[in-house]
Protein backbone atom coordinates (compact mmCIF):
# COMPACT_ATOMS: atom_id res chain seq x y z
CA UNK A 1 0.00 0.00 0.00
CA UNK A 2 2.84 2.49 0.92
CA UNK A 3 4.85 1.59 -1.73
CA UNK A 4 2.21 2.07 -4.50
CA UNK A 5 1.06 5.52 -2.69
CA UNK A 6 4.51 6.67 -3.18
CA UNK A 7 4.71 5.35 -6.64
CA UNK A 8 2.15 7.41 -7.59
CA UNK A 9 3.50 10.97 -5.93
CA UNK A 10 6.49 9.72 -7.79
CA UNK A 11 4.75 9.59 -10.85
CA UNK A 12 3.45 12.75 -10.96
CA UNK A 13 6.23 14.52 -9.59
CA UNK A 14 8.22 13.36 -12.43
CA UNK A 15 5.76 14.12 -14.92
CA UNK A 16 5.97 17.80 -14.45
CA UNK A 17 9.06 18.35 -15.35
CA UNK A 18 8.68 16.24 -18.22
CA UNK A 19 5.94 18.06 -19.92
CA UNK A 20 7.98 21.12 -19.60
CA UNK A 21 11.30 19.80 -21.03
CA UNK A 22 8.20 18.36 -23.85
CA UNK A 23 7.51 21.62 -24.86
CA UNK A 24 10.36 22.57 -27.52
CA UNK A 25 9.64 20.21 -30.13
CA UNK A 26 10.90 16.94 -28.94
CA UNK A 27 13.21 14.79 -30.65
CA UNK A 28 11.88 11.31 -32.08
CA UNK A 29 14.47 9.55 -29.98
CA UNK A 30 13.51 11.88 -26.83
CA UNK A 31 10.00 11.17 -27.61
CA UNK A 32 10.82 6.94 -27.52
CA UNK A 33 12.45 7.71 -24.26
CA UNK A 34 9.41 9.55 -22.73
CA UNK A 35 7.05 7.20 -23.85
CA UNK A 36 9.59 3.91 -22.42
CA UNK A 37 9.49 6.01 -19.06
CA UNK A 38 5.66 6.34 -18.66
CA UNK A 39 5.65 2.36 -19.71
CA UNK A 40 8.12 1.99 -17.04
CA UNK A 41 6.47 3.68 -14.37
CA UNK A 42 3.24 2.18 -15.52
CA UNK A 43 4.12 -1.45 -15.74
CA UNK A 44 5.35 -0.99 -12.28
CA UNK A 45 2.25 0.43 -10.81
CA UNK A 46 0.20 -2.77 -12.62
CA UNK A 47 2.96 -5.10 -10.99
CA UNK A 48 1.82 -3.26 -7.43
CA UNK A 49 -1.87 -3.22 -7.70
CA UNK A 50 -1.77 -7.08 -8.76
CA UNK A 51 0.28 -7.85 -5.71
CA UNK A 52 -2.26 -6.06 -3.97
CA UNK A 53 -4.86 -7.67 -5.39
CA UNK A 54 -3.45 -11.60 -5.18
CA UNK A 55 -2.67 -11.20 -2.03
CA UNK A 56 -6.02 -10.38 -1.27
CA UNK A 57 -7.44 -13.24 -3.66
CA UNK A 58 -5.08 -15.46 -1.64
CA UNK A 59 -6.09 -14.40 1.50
CA UNK A 60 -9.74 -14.62 0.87
CA UNK A 61 -9.69 -18.25 -1.04
CA UNK A 62 -7.60 -19.97 1.12
CA UNK A 63 -9.79 -20.05 4.07
CA UNK A 64 -12.57 -21.15 2.02
CA UNK A 65 -11.16 -23.62 0.76
CA UNK A 66 -10.08 -25.36 3.57
CA UNK A 67 -6.31 -25.16 3.47
CA UNK A 68 -6.14 -23.13 6.05
CA UNK A 69 -8.18 -22.39 9.20
CA UNK A 70 -9.94 -19.32 9.26
CA UNK A 71 -10.27 -18.74 13.00
CA UNK A 72 -6.48 -18.01 12.17
CA UNK A 73 -6.62 -15.66 9.17
CA UNK A 74 -10.14 -14.50 8.89
CA UNK A 75 -10.50 -13.24 5.16
CA UNK A 76 -10.96 -9.97 3.29
CA UNK A 77 -14.96 -10.37 2.87
CA UNK A 78 -15.17 -11.26 6.71
CA UNK A 79 -12.93 -8.05 7.42
CA UNK A 80 -14.69 -5.62 5.21
CA UNK A 81 -17.85 -6.60 7.20
CA UNK A 82 -16.43 -5.81 10.28
CA UNK A 83 -14.40 -2.85 9.03
CA UNK A 84 -18.15 -1.17 8.06
CA UNK A 85 -20.59 -2.24 11.03
CA UNK A 86 -17.36 -0.63 13.74
CA UNK A 87 -17.86 2.60 11.13
CA UNK A 88 -21.11 2.97 11.73
CA UNK A 89 -21.44 2.34 15.10
CA UNK A 90 -18.80 4.55 15.35
CA UNK A 91 -16.47 2.31 17.80
CA UNK A 92 -13.65 2.73 14.35
CA UNK A 93 -13.57 6.10 14.80
CA UNK A 94 -13.23 6.45 18.26
CA UNK A 95 -10.76 3.95 18.05
CA UNK A 96 -8.02 5.45 15.37
CA UNK A 97 -9.00 9.14 17.24
CA UNK A 98 -7.75 7.85 20.17
CA UNK A 99 -4.29 6.31 18.47
CA UNK A 100 -3.61 9.02 16.33
CA UNK A 101 -4.11 11.70 18.88
CA UNK A 102 -1.87 9.43 21.03
CA UNK A 103 0.87 9.30 18.17
CA UNK A 104 0.84 12.95 17.41
CA UNK A 105 1.24 14.31 21.11
CA UNK A 106 3.92 11.67 21.28
CA UNK A 107 6.11 12.51 18.57
CA UNK A 108 5.53 16.44 19.19
CA UNK A 109 5.96 15.58 22.66
CA UNK A 110 9.00 13.74 21.97
CA UNK A 111 10.19 16.07 19.37
CA UNK A 112 10.01 18.64 21.81
CA UNK A 113 11.76 17.32 24.51
CA UNK A 114 14.18 16.14 22.62
CA UNK A 115 14.54 19.69 21.04
CA UNK A 116 15.10 20.94 24.56
CA UNK A 117 17.38 18.21 25.95
CA UNK A 118 19.86 18.39 22.91
CA UNK A 119 19.69 22.21 22.99
CA UNK A 120 20.95 21.84 26.48
CA UNK A 121 23.98 19.95 25.95
CA UNK A 122 24.98 21.88 22.96
CA UNK A 123 24.89 25.04 25.18
CA UNK A 124 26.73 23.48 28.07
CA UNK A 125 29.64 20.64 26.74
CA UNK A 126 30.42 20.15 29.73
CA UNK A 127 26.62 18.31 30.45
CA UNK A 128 27.03 16.52 27.48
CA UNK A 129 30.45 15.17 28.86
CA UNK A 130 28.76 14.32 32.08
CA UNK A 131 25.48 12.86 30.28
CA UNK A 132 26.59 10.94 27.16
CA UNK A 133 27.09 7.64 28.86
CA UNK A 134 23.96 7.34 30.17
CA UNK A 135 21.55 9.21 26.93
CA UNK A 136 23.46 6.32 25.04
CA UNK A 137 22.50 3.77 26.82
CA UNK A 138 19.03 4.83 27.74
CA UNK A 139 18.74 4.93 23.86
CA UNK A 140 20.27 1.17 23.55
CA UNK A 141 17.82 0.05 26.03
CA UNK A 142 14.68 -1.40 24.49
CA UNK A 143 11.95 0.81 25.79
CA UNK A 144 8.81 -1.37 25.02
CA UNK A 145 10.51 -3.16 28.55
CA UNK A 146 9.48 -0.12 30.33
CA UNK A 147 5.69 -0.26 29.63
CA UNK A 148 4.72 -2.01 32.66
CA UNK A 149 6.98 -0.02 34.74
CA UNK A 150 4.77 3.05 33.14
CA UNK A 151 1.53 1.46 33.71
CA UNK A 152 2.09 0.84 37.01
CA UNK A 153 3.72 4.30 37.88
CA UNK A 154 1.65 6.36 35.51
CA UNK A 155 -1.79 5.00 35.23
CA UNK A 156 -3.33 3.48 32.21
CA UNK A 157 -3.49 7.31 29.76
CA UNK A 158 -0.12 8.88 31.09
CA UNK A 159 1.72 5.37 30.35
CA UNK A 160 0.81 5.46 26.60
CA UNK A 161 2.04 8.89 26.34
CA UNK A 162 5.18 8.51 27.86
CA UNK A 163 5.97 5.06 26.00
CA UNK A 164 5.43 6.93 23.01
CA UNK A 165 7.86 9.71 24.49
CA UNK A 166 10.54 7.64 25.85
CA UNK A 167 10.75 5.66 22.74
CA UNK A 168 11.25 8.57 20.35
CA UNK A 169 12.48 11.15 23.22
CA UNK A 170 16.79 9.77 23.29
CA UNK A 171 17.10 9.26 19.62
CA UNK A 172 15.67 12.77 18.47
CA UNK A 173 18.46 14.12 21.00
CA UNK A 174 21.27 12.03 19.38
CA UNK A 175 20.59 13.02 15.87
CA UNK A 176 19.94 16.69 17.25
CA UNK A 177 23.04 16.84 18.96
CA UNK A 178 24.69 15.39 16.09
CA UNK A 179 23.21 17.61 14.23
CA UNK A 180 23.83 20.99 15.64
CA UNK A 181 27.84 19.40 16.20
CA UNK A 182 28.10 19.54 12.58
CA UNK A 183 26.81 23.02 11.62
CA UNK A 184 30.05 24.89 9.71
CA UNK A 185 32.14 26.52 12.58
CA UNK A 186 32.82 29.60 10.27
CA UNK A 187 29.09 30.52 10.36
CA UNK A 188 29.16 30.77 14.14
CA UNK A 189 32.46 32.54 13.90
CA UNK A 190 30.84 34.85 11.15
CA UNK A 191 27.73 35.76 13.92
CA UNK A 192 29.92 36.04 16.93
CA UNK A 193 32.08 38.81 15.09
CA UNK A 194 28.58 40.93 14.95
CA UNK A 195 29.00 40.46 18.57
CA UNK A 196 26.11 37.54 18.84
CA UNK A 197 25.48 36.37 22.06
CA UNK A 198 25.26 32.04 22.89
CA UNK A 199 21.47 32.61 22.45
CA UNK A 200 21.49 34.58 18.52
CA UNK A 201 24.39 31.65 17.27
CA UNK A 202 21.22 29.03 18.74
CA UNK A 203 18.63 31.69 17.04
CA UNK A 204 19.83 32.20 13.83
CA UNK A 205 22.67 30.03 13.10
CA UNK A 206 22.21 26.20 14.83
CA UNK A 207 18.77 25.79 14.64
CA UNK A 208 17.45 26.99 11.17
CA UNK A 209 20.38 25.21 10.06
CA UNK A 210 18.94 22.14 11.28
CA UNK A 211 15.97 21.92 9.61
CA UNK A 212 16.71 18.91 7.42
CA UNK A 213 18.30 17.06 10.75
CA UNK A 214 14.86 17.78 12.61
CA UNK A 215 13.21 16.52 9.69
CA UNK A 216 14.93 13.73 9.45
CA UNK A 217 14.22 12.91 13.22
CA UNK A 218 10.52 13.62 12.75
CA UNK A 219 10.46 11.03 9.95
CA UNK A 220 12.18 8.47 12.37
CA UNK A 221 9.83 9.56 15.39
CA UNK A 222 6.52 8.84 13.28
CA UNK A 223 7.05 5.27 13.32
CA UNK A 224 8.37 5.02 16.75
CA UNK A 225 5.75 6.52 18.27
CA UNK A 226 3.30 4.64 16.55
CA UNK A 227 5.39 1.91 18.23
CA UNK A 228 5.02 2.79 21.10
CA UNK A 229 1.34 3.59 21.34
CA UNK A 230 0.13 0.43 20.34
CA UNK A 231 2.22 -1.54 22.74
CA UNK A 232 1.23 1.23 25.36
CA UNK A 233 -2.41 0.30 24.38
CA UNK A 234 -1.82 -3.92 24.36
CA UNK A 235 -1.09 -3.24 28.29
CA UNK A 236 -3.39 -0.68 29.59
CA UNK A 237 -5.58 1.04 27.03
CA UNK A 238 -9.67 1.38 27.39
CA UNK A 239 -9.47 2.29 23.75
CA UNK A 240 -7.39 2.50 20.49
CA UNK A 241 -6.35 0.09 18.08
CA UNK A 242 -3.86 -1.69 19.97
CA UNK A 243 -6.60 -2.24 22.30
CA UNK A 244 -8.70 -3.45 19.96
CA UNK A 245 -5.85 -6.03 18.41
CA UNK A 246 -5.16 -7.56 22.04
CA UNK A 247 -8.94 -7.38 22.57
CA UNK A 248 -9.91 -9.58 19.47
CA UNK A 249 -7.14 -12.01 19.96
CA UNK A 250 -8.47 -12.84 23.26
CA UNK A 251 -11.66 -13.45 22.21
CA UNK A 252 -10.77 -15.05 19.18
CA UNK A 253 -11.86 -12.96 17.11
CA UNK A 254 -9.49 -12.45 14.15
CA UNK A 255 -11.92 -10.05 12.40
CA UNK A 256 -11.02 -7.58 14.41
CA UNK A 257 -7.87 -8.15 14.71
CA UNK A 258 -7.09 -7.98 11.15
CA UNK A 259 -9.37 -4.42 11.07
CA UNK A 260 -7.39 -3.15 13.08
CA UNK A 261 -3.54 -3.82 11.37
CA UNK A 262 -5.37 -2.69 8.29
CA UNK A 263 -6.19 0.92 9.80
CA UNK A 264 -2.77 1.01 11.26
CA UNK A 265 -0.91 0.25 8.29
CA UNK A 266 -3.43 3.19 6.17
CA UNK A 267 -2.32 5.60 9.61
CA UNK A 268 0.94 4.76 9.56
CA UNK A 269 1.11 5.50 5.49
CA UNK A 270 -0.87 8.67 5.77
CA UNK A 271 1.40 9.91 8.65
CA UNK A 272 4.66 9.16 6.86
CA UNK A 273 3.24 10.82 3.28
CA UNK A 274 2.81 14.16 5.39
CA UNK A 275 5.82 13.46 6.95
CA UNK A 276 7.02 13.62 2.87
CA UNK A 277 4.97 16.93 2.50
CA UNK A 278 6.09 19.10 5.41
CA UNK A 279 10.17 17.43 4.18
CA UNK A 280 9.61 18.36 0.76
CA UNK A 281 8.03 22.18 1.31
CA UNK A 282 10.82 22.51 4.10
CA UNK A 283 13.90 21.75 2.22
CA UNK A 284 12.28 24.01 -0.57
CA UNK A 285 12.18 26.91 1.93
CA UNK A 286 15.48 26.25 3.32
CA UNK A 287 17.53 26.58 0.28
CA UNK A 288 19.14 23.35 0.22
CA UNK A 289 18.64 19.70 -0.93
CA UNK A 290 19.29 18.38 2.89
CA UNK A 291 23.31 19.17 3.17
CA UNK A 292 22.35 21.67 5.71
CA UNK A 293 26.11 23.79 4.38
CA UNK B 1 34.78 63.95 6.07
CA UNK B 2 34.90 61.06 8.54
CA UNK B 3 37.26 59.12 6.40
CA UNK B 4 39.44 61.90 5.92
CA UNK B 5 39.53 62.93 9.79
CA UNK B 6 40.42 59.10 10.42
CA UNK B 7 43.23 59.09 8.52
CA UNK B 8 44.70 62.11 10.23
CA UNK B 9 44.73 60.88 13.04
CA UNK B 10 48.25 59.85 14.54
CA UNK B 11 47.11 56.00 15.17
CA UNK B 12 48.26 53.30 12.85
CA UNK B 13 44.93 51.62 11.99
CA UNK B 14 46.54 48.01 13.26
CA UNK B 15 49.27 47.78 16.31
CA UNK B 16 50.19 44.36 16.56
CA UNK B 17 53.16 44.12 19.28
CA UNK B 18 54.67 41.29 21.31
CA UNK B 19 51.57 38.67 20.23
CA UNK B 20 52.39 35.04 21.24
CA UNK B 21 49.72 32.49 21.18
CA UNK B 22 50.18 29.22 22.63
CA UNK B 23 47.42 26.88 22.88
CA UNK B 24 46.47 23.26 24.89
CA UNK B 25 45.04 19.73 23.89
CA UNK B 26 45.79 16.68 26.15
CA UNK B 27 48.08 15.54 23.90
CA UNK B 28 50.69 18.49 23.95
CA UNK B 29 51.10 22.23 24.10
CA UNK B 30 51.83 24.04 21.06
CA UNK B 31 53.32 27.89 20.30
CA UNK B 32 51.62 29.02 17.32
CA UNK B 33 52.58 32.48 17.01
CA UNK B 34 56.01 33.68 18.55
CA UNK B 35 56.46 37.70 19.62
CA UNK B 36 54.60 38.71 16.36
CA UNK B 37 54.83 42.58 15.98
CA UNK B 38 53.27 44.01 12.56
CA UNK B 39 51.78 47.87 12.30
CA UNK B 40 49.37 48.28 9.26
CA UNK B 41 49.30 52.49 8.23
CA UNK B 42 45.35 53.45 7.72
CA UNK B 43 44.33 52.73 4.56
CA UNK B 44 47.10 50.17 3.53
CA UNK B 45 46.83 46.99 2.02
CA UNK B 46 48.83 44.29 3.81
CA UNK B 47 48.94 40.36 2.59
CA UNK B 48 51.05 38.09 5.16
CA UNK B 49 51.71 34.79 3.05
CA UNK B 50 52.65 31.59 4.91
CA UNK B 51 52.99 27.64 4.35
CA UNK B 52 49.61 26.28 5.71
CA UNK B 53 49.54 25.69 9.89
CA UNK B 54 51.81 28.78 10.11
CA UNK B 55 49.34 30.74 12.36
CA UNK B 56 48.21 33.10 10.08
CA UNK B 57 44.93 32.88 10.16
CA UNK B 58 45.16 32.47 13.63
CA UNK B 59 46.72 35.66 13.62
CA UNK B 60 43.44 37.32 11.74
CA UNK B 61 41.48 35.95 14.19
CA UNK B 62 43.30 37.91 16.99
CA UNK B 63 42.90 41.18 15.28
CA UNK B 64 39.03 40.43 14.83
CA UNK B 65 38.98 39.96 18.49
CA UNK B 66 37.57 36.77 18.79
CA UNK B 67 40.83 34.65 20.39
CA UNK B 68 42.74 36.71 22.62
CA UNK B 69 46.32 36.57 21.98
CA UNK B 70 48.41 34.75 25.06
CA UNK B 71 51.00 37.29 25.68
CA UNK B 72 51.20 40.36 23.63
CA UNK B 73 48.41 43.26 22.64
CA UNK B 74 46.91 44.36 19.59
CA UNK B 75 45.43 48.06 18.97
CA UNK B 76 42.86 49.17 16.39
CA UNK B 77 42.85 53.05 15.78
CA UNK B 78 44.60 53.01 19.20
CA UNK B 79 42.09 50.55 21.00
CA UNK B 80 42.99 47.77 22.47
CA UNK B 81 41.26 44.77 20.95
CA UNK B 82 39.53 43.09 23.59
CA UNK B 83 36.08 41.54 21.45
CA UNK B 84 34.88 41.84 17.89
CA UNK B 85 33.45 45.34 16.78
CA UNK B 86 31.55 46.16 13.86
CA UNK B 87 34.38 47.98 12.55
CA UNK B 88 36.40 45.51 11.49
CA UNK B 89 35.08 43.73 8.64
CA UNK B 90 35.22 39.36 8.38
CA UNK B 91 35.90 37.66 4.99
CA UNK B 92 36.03 33.66 4.78
CA UNK B 93 37.49 31.19 3.07
CA UNK B 94 34.18 29.58 2.49
CA UNK B 95 31.57 32.08 1.33
CA UNK B 96 29.66 31.21 4.89
CA UNK B 97 26.40 32.34 3.44
CA UNK B 98 23.46 31.08 5.17
CA UNK B 99 21.46 28.78 3.03
CA UNK B 100 18.04 29.53 4.17
CA UNK B 101 18.38 33.30 3.96
CA UNK B 102 18.06 35.16 0.82
CA UNK B 103 21.08 37.07 -0.55
CA UNK B 104 19.75 40.38 0.43
CA UNK B 105 18.75 38.90 3.88
CA UNK B 106 22.54 37.10 4.39
CA UNK B 107 23.92 40.90 3.48
CA UNK B 108 22.06 42.42 6.05
CA UNK B 109 22.82 40.07 8.90
CA UNK B 110 25.16 41.97 10.75
CA UNK B 111 22.60 44.95 10.92
CA UNK B 112 20.29 42.74 12.35
CA UNK B 113 22.76 41.19 15.10
CA UNK B 114 23.83 44.79 15.77
CA UNK B 115 20.55 46.13 16.24
CA UNK B 116 21.06 49.12 13.19
CA UNK B 117 18.83 50.65 11.22
CA UNK B 118 17.42 47.40 9.24
CA UNK B 119 15.61 49.71 6.39
CA UNK B 120 19.09 52.06 5.56
CA UNK B 121 20.88 48.50 6.21
CA UNK B 122 18.30 46.92 3.56
CA UNK B 123 19.12 49.85 1.26
CA UNK B 124 22.59 49.65 1.50
CA UNK B 125 22.65 46.19 1.07
CA UNK B 126 20.37 46.52 -2.04
CA UNK B 127 22.46 49.34 -3.62
CA UNK B 128 25.68 47.06 -3.00
CA UNK B 129 24.42 43.69 -4.12
CA UNK B 130 23.33 46.14 -7.70
CA UNK B 131 26.63 47.57 -7.82
CA UNK B 132 28.61 43.87 -7.52
CA UNK B 133 26.17 42.67 -10.06
CA UNK B 134 23.72 40.67 -8.08
CA UNK B 135 20.76 43.08 -8.65
CA UNK B 136 18.47 40.06 -9.95
CA UNK B 137 19.24 37.78 -7.10
CA UNK B 138 18.50 40.07 -3.90
CA UNK B 139 15.69 36.60 -3.41
CA UNK B 140 17.33 34.16 -4.52
CA UNK B 141 19.12 31.96 -1.78
CA UNK B 142 22.57 31.12 -2.33
CA UNK B 143 22.13 27.45 -3.31
CA UNK B 144 20.83 29.61 -7.11
CA UNK B 145 24.08 31.45 -7.33
CA UNK B 146 28.08 30.18 -8.44
CA UNK B 147 30.86 30.37 -6.47
CA UNK B 148 32.38 33.59 -7.74
CA UNK B 149 28.46 35.28 -7.49
CA UNK B 150 28.55 33.89 -3.44
CA UNK B 151 31.61 35.43 -2.59
CA UNK B 152 30.98 38.60 -3.82
CA UNK B 153 27.32 38.22 -1.88
CA UNK B 154 29.65 37.34 1.04
CA UNK B 155 31.73 41.01 0.13
CA UNK B 156 28.78 42.96 0.57
CA UNK B 157 27.61 41.39 3.76
CA UNK B 158 31.25 42.31 5.16
CA UNK B 159 30.64 45.93 3.74
CA UNK B 160 27.07 46.27 4.57
CA UNK B 161 28.44 47.45 7.93
CA UNK B 162 31.01 50.12 6.87
CA UNK B 163 33.90 48.28 8.63
CA UNK B 164 37.14 50.61 8.20
CA UNK B 165 39.34 47.73 8.65
CA UNK B 166 38.84 44.18 6.45
CA UNK B 167 40.26 41.21 7.11
CA UNK B 168 40.02 39.00 4.43
CA UNK B 169 41.30 34.85 5.12
CA UNK B 170 42.01 33.35 1.99
CA UNK B 171 38.87 34.70 0.52
CA UNK B 172 39.64 33.36 -3.35
CA UNK B 173 41.19 30.66 -2.39
CA UNK B 174 37.72 28.40 -3.04
CA UNK B 175 37.03 29.77 -6.09
CA UNK B 176 38.20 28.66 -9.60
CA UNK B 177 41.41 30.02 -11.41
CA UNK B 178 39.78 31.94 -13.45
CA UNK B 179 36.73 33.41 -11.02
CA UNK B 180 39.46 33.92 -8.38
CA UNK B 181 41.47 36.22 -11.12
CA UNK B 182 38.49 38.56 -11.95
CA UNK B 183 37.18 38.52 -8.21
CA UNK B 184 40.91 39.67 -6.81
CA UNK B 185 40.63 42.30 -9.87
CA UNK B 186 37.22 43.06 -8.86
CA UNK B 187 37.78 43.42 -5.28
CA UNK B 188 40.97 45.26 -5.19
CA UNK B 189 38.70 47.90 -7.22
CA UNK B 190 36.37 48.28 -4.65
CA UNK B 191 38.34 48.35 -1.54
CA UNK B 192 40.47 50.94 -2.48
CA UNK B 193 38.22 53.03 -4.35
CA UNK B 194 36.66 53.03 -0.71
CA UNK B 195 39.95 53.44 1.32
CA UNK B 196 40.09 50.68 3.45
CA UNK B 197 42.59 49.34 5.58
CA UNK B 198 42.67 45.47 4.32
CA UNK B 199 44.92 42.40 6.05
CA UNK B 200 44.97 39.54 3.26
CA UNK B 201 46.18 36.38 4.25
CA UNK B 202 46.79 34.21 1.51
CA UNK B 203 48.91 31.23 0.49
CA UNK B 204 49.13 32.48 -3.00
CA UNK B 205 52.27 34.35 -3.51
CA UNK B 206 50.92 36.15 -7.15
CA UNK B 207 47.78 36.59 -5.17
CA UNK B 208 49.58 38.67 -2.57
CA UNK B 209 52.14 40.62 -4.60
CA UNK B 210 49.62 41.52 -7.13
CA UNK B 211 47.43 42.70 -4.60
CA UNK B 212 49.13 44.40 -1.63
CA UNK B 213 51.28 47.37 -1.35
CA UNK B 214 53.31 45.43 1.68
CA UNK B 215 53.87 41.53 1.75
CA UNK B 216 54.61 40.02 5.27
CA UNK B 217 56.45 36.48 5.10
CA UNK B 218 55.48 34.57 8.49
CA UNK B 219 57.49 30.84 8.86
CA UNK B 220 56.69 28.18 9.85
CA UNK B 221 55.14 27.15 13.79
CA UNK B 222 55.80 28.74 15.79
CA UNK B 223 54.55 31.89 13.10
CA UNK B 224 57.02 34.78 13.23
CA UNK B 225 57.43 37.64 11.00
CA UNK B 226 60.38 36.34 8.53
CA UNK B 227 60.67 39.83 6.13
CA UNK B 228 58.77 42.03 4.79
CA UNK B 229 58.37 43.66 1.03
CA UNK B 230 57.06 46.90 0.19
CA UNK B 231 55.54 46.28 -3.74
CA UNK B 232 55.70 48.66 -5.92
CA UNK B 233 55.65 49.28 -9.57
CA UNK B 234 57.69 51.72 -11.49
CA UNK B 235 57.72 50.18 -14.87
CA UNK B 236 53.93 50.86 -14.92
CA UNK B 237 53.98 54.23 -14.25
CA UNK B 238 52.65 56.42 -10.46
CA UNK B 239 49.30 54.85 -10.45
CA UNK B 240 48.83 51.71 -8.44
CA UNK B 241 48.27 49.13 -11.35
CA UNK B 242 45.05 46.58 -10.87
CA UNK B 243 45.89 42.60 -10.00
CA UNK B 244 45.36 41.86 -13.50
CA UNK B 245 47.72 45.06 -14.73
CA UNK B 246 50.54 44.21 -11.93
CA UNK B 247 50.83 40.65 -12.85
CA UNK B 248 51.88 41.19 -16.34
CA UNK B 249 54.75 43.99 -14.87
CA UNK B 250 58.12 43.02 -15.30
CA UNK B 251 58.85 43.65 -11.32
CA UNK B 252 56.02 41.26 -10.76
CA UNK B 253 58.31 37.96 -11.02
CA UNK B 254 60.66 39.40 -9.06
CA UNK B 255 58.63 39.48 -6.22
CA UNK B 256 57.84 36.44 -6.74
CA UNK B 257 60.58 34.09 -6.86
CA UNK B 258 62.01 36.53 -3.63
CA UNK B 259 58.92 34.99 -1.90
CA UNK B 260 59.02 31.54 -2.99
CA UNK B 261 62.89 31.21 -1.91
CA UNK B 262 61.78 32.46 1.58
CA UNK B 263 58.58 30.34 2.06
CA UNK B 264 60.71 27.09 1.92
CA UNK B 265 58.13 25.49 0.65
CA UNK B 266 60.25 22.96 -0.99
CA UNK B 267 61.19 21.76 2.33
CA UNK B 268 57.68 20.42 3.10
CA UNK B 269 57.38 18.11 -0.10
Amino acid sequence: MMTSAKAVLSHFSRSAPAAAAQAPAPSPAYAAYLKALRHRTMTIQLWQIGLVAALLILWEVAPRAGWINPMLTSYPSAVARTFMKMLEDGTLQTHTLATVLETVVGFVGGMLLGTFCAVALWWSSYLYRVLDPFIVVLNAIPKIALVPIFYIWLGDVASIYAMAIAISVFVTILMLYTGFQSIDPDKIRLVRLFGASRLKVLTKIVLPGSVPTMIAALKVNVGLALVGVVVGEFQSAKAGLGYLITYGSQIFQMNLVMTAIVVLAVISSLLFAGIQWLEASALRRHGSAGSGN
Amino acid sequence: MALLERTASTHPAVEISGVTLNYFTPERETLALSNVSLTVAQGEFVAIVGSSGCGKSTLLSMVSGLLPPSRGSIRIDGHEVTKPSPRVGYMFQKDTLLDWRTILDNVVIGAELLGLNMKASRRRAEDLLVRYGLGEFLHSLPSQLSGGMRQRAALARTLCCEPDLLLLDEPFSALDYQTRLALSDEVAGILSAEQKTVILVTHDISEAVSMADRVIVMSRRPGRIKSEHHIAFPSFGSSRPTPFQARKCSEFAGYFQTIWDELDIHQIQ
